[in-house]
């Protein structure tokens, strides 16, 4: 056998191990998000759900309504986007504070810190609707034990707040969704702490570093990529999540926390008009898209000259 | 390599991204229909009719040994919570994968008919089943559109009747259950105080919401499409109704304002435990019975109208619900699904199941039976004289999703304490409209 076929032979295989994975995810990921795509074109109402392929062609009617910001529809799907661009920066950046704070606490050994973090990973351990549901009830105006505490027995606000319906679903909705990931933050950074070498901590000291200096000189560079990965994985999570707002509110959440992913459910599951929803899930692909590429972009440019 | 490594990432991130964006989606071209492979079996999906999920298991279970027992065909049984009924529907619609029979809320029987979902009962699959004689005219016009092919046939019926509690109205000295609406304010006035109130709306369910939006717009001599079936949620009569029904919480205060939020038959729970005296609900009986009521503790009434005189549409006071039994289109067992729709619309299943849950039977030969207690008695003089479907139009379930949310966000607006106006509902409802689109 010669040298040359052997190279082949060594180089390809690498790539035949990949075939069966690049054939699933084919199907579990490509076609179904092809599927979207197409029927974001098309008029798909309740007539064509057995038989979609027969759907009329809209062009690009569906996306022209979804961005006519001057009517009730694309004005509705403005302001959703706009709620949800607040809400993940909020709750992704308080998730990740917490995460990072709890972390670095966490770092030294301490009696009981098995238990105390086994105890901040539950929440990221219960099953999403079960956790949820709960919230769902302790956040109820009447007999709800948030209304309770806040009430009842400390007396801070004279009558009982709502935090299902009205303005204040969104304060509920984003502790809850941060309740939900930072855990996972948590999990990740303290997987990171474990690289750091002791002995860098300790030489800083003897340099005279305090507490605040190590954590911005020391530990937080030595964080940059797992962090990185960290707040697009949250990023993405928290902008497309479904269950939380679905699960608290229902299937029509109040308008101040209108989340754009139940924004479009309602668009199109509850008032039989797929094209349209499709066409929402376009869009809001195409932004996702934009965002992933140019925070990609940037973090690579940035990280380059310490590289090399 | 290093950049190329990059690269890679890059890429795998985006198609992941996108891969993550669209998750939703989907669907496959289904051809096929209804086909006898297999005989000997059948998936039933049931609503939830009795108190609890349990409960309905417990009820439909030995008569589905009893179906078991004569033909042999083994049902399987589901029972589906009303929050998902619908999205499971169109799910089993879209990919072909379904139940043999299904029930469906009598509202979404034209939507359902123009999906092309269920098996169109033509004469031939309607005389298997026992014909569409059995059944009453007023029920049976809710199983599509008119002059097409039914698509479905009355399993259920309800309707609309108020509730009172007998003991509350006895010590706030009110003699009666109201008659109109002006009578109803005055009695909610009388009832409320002391962290009680007169009535209890379920303000965050919006299909709740939109049928008495409907009801009261036809006591406006108002309707929310027009005889071509183009919407008309904006129109005076519809703003005035909408804000009549929202008013109770606004307005007038008679009940509570945590109503607003109320989703999940709390207001059964709160008439049933005397924290309001009244309820606008159908046949509620063994709701309240699982909520800790007894038998003569409540009283039913039918649902007011705005004057006494009032006759034609404007003493219209509850549409007619209920709850139809339709076979999907792709079963394997269609002439098994024809029996089992048979069986379980036959006299003596009908009596027993709608005596359990409280509804009317829609076969006639059920309904002469002497009326087993006043929410009988109410509910059938009520079906038959003073009740209206529900548009049957294809947009029917947009407007139940479409005006049912503007009311819930009104509530939220009147609970919030700021005020709720005609021109605030002539808003929501002219957004609401608007979102029809066609």
């Amino acid at each position: 056998m010669s040298t040359r076929t052997e190279r082949i032979r060594r180089a390809g295989m690498p790539y035949l191990l990949l075939v069966p994975a690049l054939v699933l995810e084919l199907i579990v990921h490509i076609a179904p998000m092809v599927t979207g795509i197409v029927m974001a074109f098309k008029d798909l109402t309740q007539e064509y759900i057995r038989n979609w392929g027969s759907a009329p062609w809209a062009g690009l009617g569906n996306f022209r309504i979804a961005v006519d910001f001057d009517a009730p529809v694309g004005e509705a799907l403005l302001r959703s986007f706009g709620i949800t661009c607040a809400f993940t920066v909020l709750a992704v950046g308080l998730a990740w504070l917490l995460g990072v704070t709890a972390a670095i606490l966490m770092q030294d050994a301490f009696r009981g810190r098995a238990a105390l973090r086994a105890l901040f990973l539950t929440p990221y351990a219960l099953p999403v609707y079960a956790a949820v549901i709960t919230w769902s009830f302790l956040l109820q105006r009447e007999g709800g034990l948030v209304n309770h505490v806040l009430h009842d027995q400390l007396g801070l606000v004279d009558e009982p707040p709502f935090w299902l319906v009205g303005d204040n679903s969104f304060l509920a909705l984003v502790v809850v969704s941060v309740w939900r990931t930072w855990p996972f933050a948590f999990l990740m950074l303290t997987a990171a702490l474990q690289n750091i070498p002791r002995d860098v901590y300790e030489a800083s000291a003897l340099d005279g570093a305090g507490i605040w200096r190590q954590i911005r000189h020391v530990t937080l560079p030595a964080l940059r990529p797992v962090n990185m990965v960290l707040l697009l994985v949250l990023f993405l999570w928290t902008f497309n999540d479904f269950n939380v707002p679905f699960v608290l509110f229902g299937k029509s959440a109040p308008e101040s926390a209108d989340l754009i992913s139940l924004h479009i459910y309602q668009s199109s599951f509850a008032t039989w008009d797929f094209g349209a929803g499709s066409a929402m899930s376009v869009l809001l692909l195409l932004f996702l898209l934009v965002v992933t590429a140019c925070y990609l972009l940037l973090t690579r440019e940035r990280s380059r000259p310490r590289g090399r | 390599m290093r950049r190329f490594r990059t690269a890679a990432a890059a890429a795998l991130t985006t198609a992941l991204t996108v891969a993550l964006a669209t998750g939703c989606g989907g669907g496959t071209t289904t051809g096929g229909g209804a086909s006898n492979s297999k005989p000997k079996e059948l998936t039933y999906w049931a609503s939830n009719q009795g108190s609890s999920l349990e409960h309905d298991k417990k009820v439909l279970g030995p008569e589905l040994e009893k179906f078991e027992k004569r033909t042999g065909i083994k049902v399987k049984l589901e029972v589906i919570p009303w929050s998902n009924l619908l999205d499971r529907i169109l799910a089993a619609a879209s990919s072909g994968e379904g139940p043999d029979v299904l029930n469906i809320g009598n509202t979404w029987s034209s939507s359902l008919q123009k999906s092309g979902a269920l098996l169109p009962l033509d004469d031939e699959a309607l005389a298997k089943t026992g014909g569409k004689k059995r059944f009453s005219p007023s029920a049976f016009a809710a199983t599509g559109q008119r002059g097409e092919t039914p698509v479905a046939v009355p399993l259920y019926s309800l309707t609309y009747a108020l509730y009172y509690h007998k003991k509350r109205f006895e010590q706030a000295g009110i003699d009666g259950p109201p008659k109109t609406w002006k009578e109803l304010v005055a009695a909610g006035k009388k009832l409320t105080g002391d962290g009680r109130y007169g009535l209890a709306v379920e303000g965050g369910d919006p299909v709740e919401n939109s049928h008495h939006a409907f009801v009261f717009a036809k006591q406006h001599g108002s309707d929310f499409f027009d005889a071509k079936g183009n919407p008309t949620f904006d129109s005076p009569g519809n703003v005035k109704a909408v804000k009549q029904y929202v008013d109770f919480v606004a307005g007038d205060r008679i009940a509570a304002k945590g109503n607003a939020e109320y989703a999940a038959r709390q207001s059964v729970r709160d008439f049933a435990k005397g924290k309001a005296g009244m309820l606008l609900w159908q046949a509620a009986r063994s709701q309240l019975l699982a909520n800790g009521m007894k038998d003569g503790e409540w009283g039913v009434a039918p649902v007011p109208v705005r004057s006494a005189s009032d006759g034609g549409q404007r003493a219209v006071n509850s549409m007619v619900a209920g709850i139809n039994l339709a076979v999907f289109k792709d079963t394997d067992n269609r002439d098994g699904a024809l029996e089992f729709v048979k069986f379980m619309t036959s006299t003596a299943e009908q009596k027993k199941l709608n005596d359990t849950y409280g509804s009317i039977s829609p076969v006639l030969r059920a309904q002469q039976a002497p009326p087993r207690d006043e929410d009988e008695k109410v509910m059938r003089a009520v079906l038959a004289d003073s009740s209206a479907p529900l548009p049957q139009v294809p947009d029917e379930s947009k407007f139940e999703t479409l005006v049912g949310t503007a009311m819930k966000e009104l509530f939220a607006d009147a609970a919030a304490g700021r005020s709720v106006t005609e021109e605030s509902v002539r808003q929501r409802l002219g957004e609401a409209q608007q979102k029809m689109r066609k």
